[in-house]
């Protein structure tokens, strides 16, 4: 068995950056094990820009953003595997890995970070009804086909769901001669964000169909028409509302879920995100094992997954260079009215920081209104938001004073202003 | 000449070529679809029934009882998945325990090994089970088996021994002339001393082609929810609420991947291809498993599907020759428990029906086994790195979700049975089948099958012809 002292599962943004955060902060022995045959992940496929605004203050395509984290990792010659699977991770850290050169290698790791990003949800997931023909595809595996290997994925193309792929791929896909004859989005509210909506279906006059859904796949072989219909308010589509679109090929772009299932078989604890239930230190319940980027929670920007994964790996690092802390003492912090998930869904009062980020996203879109963070029941902070969307990752920072004496839990909830 | 010629490739097709190719006979089976095993046999609740409710006497109880006996063997000898875990039929209001008797009686007069439990009892075994259960019928003989593997290694199996497959063969015809048969595909004419008709869906359009048939197989629908292998324990058995004149049911199993399946729905349809899914109807199905098991994790539903029964006027599996001639033999009307009977329906097809037309020799060379499969997260760490050493392939996992290494792609697509479309992929060797439902590895599977198959890329089927999932190389033709 081999030994190291920092495992990375996953060779993306957020590992490369938990593998740099933890290297800067005095671990050397590291390996990061990648399934691809590159590093950087799902970026290598993003080849539009806007990555890097808050990061590098510069706008880059995704694989320009992904070259500066592998150059990163190069510099500090921090190691890694590619093509290589983690079949299993026990509770005392011994990852299992698998690769046509080493065959099966056990290792005995000291500290574990989960960055395994995330899948998509797909047509199974949801049952669309009617037929399952060939060309009912996600975003992110057009996208895959489109930019990694070349093919177009069909020529008349509907988009199911409004995230913010389905938006870059209306556009590619129509900058490469298909015709989008629309989107069409479950909630009255769009759900990418805003710069996607505008430069991704506005200014290429792509319909946008609030409140609607696919009520129906048509084709044998390949898909030949969809029909989607309005909804109402309890999501139920609404007879008589029904249109139909001759298209070859439907396009779902239904949301992202954490690919978290290696720490759900140790039986880790799972918080609201679908993700691993962390601490502010990204700690899960099995101490040594850490999770951050996408694998965590879903987030909006690559740039929010690096600044995360880089404190996951100091947070590595301090636990490996300090050992086992003494005393902990984990509060619950709980998602309140009109919250989606907070991470950390835990705060251990007992190695608080100054600040404590928490993240977290609202369930609808809403105007207004006020986020109140509250502990044991009083509330110790309050911000007024004017505009906050589901489609936007919310960051707060709170002082170690105002969290330190926490007993029972910590809630962040919203309410309307008066 | 052909000696015999099988109309149908599904799992009763494959098993008749299965026990014919024991014989000295030249026998060659003919399938309108792209694969073995792609209609019925590919879409219904994978389980191998005890026989504790066909009406005794009728073809389905024997059939299925003997069928389930073989099982065990048949899937030692094709090196296909199976667990008898047993199955309960599950009473929930007292005025159903009289039916419960009603079926364990029955049980005994099929020959089928059945308890009745306790509610105490069911719960200790079925710790999910609804906390209002009356009772239960346990049958420990049921089993789950792997049904796209059982069809398509029987079929493998047949073709190891000297049958010849050919797919995408669709029977347009049947004529008599002088003392054998011609056969008119969209390949051309084959001649043949007998045919049998094991088309499935369309068997009685086939076997309106040689005479006029008092039978009829109306298609009805079942819609089913799969389930990813991430909620262990759900249940431990098959589980069946009280049948009912539509049928055994929406049941509640496990299957031999660890997925759970809940279904299916019961719909009369007038399209025999109609394999669609609808709301409402899995709506229904939800609302009435979760009567069986309140506490369904259906955030892991990974995949709906449906299938169509083929359900014959008669009531009963129709195994027999047509009245003209002895020598066309009509294997009609096998919905469920078809896939369980499928073996005894082959090995008694073989045997009595065509042994009266035809002189069985018995090959000397003949052999009942496929090639092993290869699962290497089934070998210990030592033997995969022997094996990885040899085979550098499987130790690279192209399935990420349901960890299906390239090698086992590659193994798949050196076997007897051709290999055409990512699905017939999928269904051998599960990649794809987890819950990302093949979004990351699937363009891994559609370049290795264009290598295999000599193709571009643009021309790999997902499943039926016209289904190519790429339409074009970008910036070549793309409008």
């Amino acid at each position: 068995m081999k030994n190291v002292d920092l495992v990375i599962i996953g060779g993306g943004s957020a590992g490369l950056a938990a593998s740099v955060g933890a290297f800067d902060s005095g671990i050397k022995d590291i390996l990061i094990i990648e399934r691809n045959p590159f590093l950087g992940g799902i970026l290598n496929q993003c080849i539009h820009n806007g990555f890097g605004l808050s990061e590098f203050k510069e706008e880059l395509t995704g694989p320009e953003f992904a070259s500066r984290f592998e150059k990163q990792v190069e510099d500090r010659k921090i190691p890694y595997v590619l093509n290589t699977t983690v079949t299993s991770i026990t509770k005392d850290k011994v990852v299992t890995y698998t690769n046509e050169k080493e065959g099966v290698v056990e290792v005995q790791a000291k500290a574990i970070i989960m960055a395994a990003g995330c899948y998509e949800r797909n047509a199974g997931a949801i049952g669309i009804p009617g037929d399952r023909p060939a060309g009912v595809i996600t975003a992110g595996q057009a996208q895959l086909f489109l930019n990694e290997y070349g093919y177009m994925v069909g020529k008349k193309v509907f988009i199911l769901g409004s995230g913010d792929i389905g938006l870059i791929m209306a556009r590619r896909l129509t900058l490469e001669g298909a015709k989008v004859l629309g989107v069409a989005e479950l909630c009255a509210w769009s759900n990418g964000l805003n710069r996607n909506m505008v430069q991704c279906l506005y200014d290429y006059d792509i319909p946008l169909y609030l409140s609607h859904t696919v009520t129906r796949v048509i084709g044998k072989g390949r898909v030949e028409a969809i029909e989607i219909s309005q909804v109402d308010e309890r999501m139920n589509p609404i007879h008589g509302t029904e249109k139909r679109f001759d298209v070859d090929t439907l396009v779902l772009s239904i949301g992202l879920v954490p690919n978290n299932n290696l720490l759900t078989d140790l039986g880790v604890e799972v918080g609201r995100s679908r993700g691993a239930a962390v601490n502010q230190n990204y700690e899960t319940s099995i101490e040594g094992i850490f999770s951050c980027g996408n694998v965590l929670h879903v987030h909006d920007l690559v740039d929010y997954v690096v600044d995360e994964a880089r404190e996951a790996g100091r947070s590595a690092a301090r636990y490996l260079l300090e050992g086992k802390k003494e005393t902990s003492k984990n509060i619950p912090v709980n998602p309140g009215e009109g919250i989606g998930y907070v991470v950390p869904s835990k705060l251990d009062v007992l190695s608080l920081k100054e600040k404590t980020a928490f993240k977290f996203r609202v369930r609808k879109p809403s105007k207004n209104v006020f986020i109140d963070y509250i502990v044991d029941g009083v509330t110790v902070k309050s911000t007024f938001k004017p505009v906050i969307i589901p489609s936007e990752m919310e960051v707060f920072n709170l002082p170690k004073n105002l969290l330190e004496n926490a007993q029972q839990s910590i809630v962040i909830s919203m309410r309307a202003k008066e | 000449m052909k000696d015999v010629v099988i109309i149908g490739a599904g799992a009763v097709g494959s098993f008749i070529a299965r026990s014919l190719s024991k014989f000295k006979l030249d026998v060659m089976v003919l399938e309108k679809e792209n694969d073995v095993g792609n209609v019925t046999s590919m879409s219904n609740s994978a389980i191998a029934h005890s026989g504790y409710d066909p009406v005794p006497g009728t073809k389905k109880a024997y059939f299925n009882v003997r069928g389930n006996k073989m099982m065990s063997q048949v899937c030692e000898e094709l090196d296909v998945p199976f667990e008898m875990v047993g199955s309960m039929t599950v009473a929930t209001e007292e005025s159903q325990l009289k039916l419960l008797d009603e079926l364990n009686e029955r049980s005994a007069l099929n020959g089928v090994e059945a308890r009745i439990l306790s509610p105490e009892e069911v719960k200790k075994l079925e710790p999910n089970i609804n906390p209002e259960v009356k009772g239960a019928l346990l049958c420990p003989t049921a089993g789950v088996v792997n049904p796209f593997l059982l069809t398509c290694n029987a079929m493998e199996n047949a073709c190891d021994n000297g049958v010849e497959l050919s797919l995408t063969t669709e029977v347009k015809g049947i004529k008599r002339v002088g003392d054998h048969f011609v056969i008119d595909t969209n390949k051309g004419e084959i001649e043949s001393k007998v045919v049998i008709n094991a088309a499935g869906l369309y068997s009685d359009e086939i076997a309106k082609m040689i005479e006029p048939i008092e039978w009829k197989i109306n298609p009805r629908k079942g819609e089913y929810y799969v389930l990813d292998h991430y909620a262990k324990g759900l249940v431990n058995h098959v589980l069946f609420p009280l049948p009912s004149e539509k049928g055994k049911g929406i049941l509640v199993t496990m299957t031999t991947s660890g997925n759970y399946l809940v279904g299916p729905s019961s719909e009369w349809v007038d399209d025999k291809d109609d394999v669609s899914t609808d709301t409402l109807t899995l709506r229904n199905v939800k609302s009435q498993a979760t009567t069986l098991v309140p506490s369904i994790p259906f955030n892991q539903q990974i995949r709906v599907f449906s299938g169509c029964r083929a359900t014959p006027s008669t009531h009963d599996f129709i195994i027999e020759p047509s009245k003209k001639y002895d020598t066309f033999i009509n294997v009609a009307g096998i919905e469920s428990p078809g896939l369980v009977s499928s073996p005894a329906i082959g090995e008694y097809v073989a045997n009595e029906l065509v042994g009266k037309v035809l002189k069985l020799v018995e090959k000397e060379d003949y052999s009942p086994r496929v090639r092993k499969h290869i699962r290497p997260l089934e070998l210990s760490v030592e033997d995969r790195n022997a094996l990885i050493k040899e085979h550098p392939s499987f130790g690279r996992m192209v399935c990420q979700c349901e960890k299906v290494s390239l090698g086992e792609i590659e193994d798949i697509l050196s076997r007897s049975v051709p290999i055409n479309t990512v699905v017939a992929v999928k269904k051998r060797t599960r990649a794809g089948f987890g819950k990302c439902q093949g979004g990351f590895c699937q363009p891994v599977v559609i370049n290795l099958l264009a290598e295999h198959q000599k193709v571009d890329p643009t021309k790999v089927l997902y499943s039926k012809d016209g289904s190519e999932i790429v339409k074009c190389k970008v910036n070549k033709g793309g409008n």
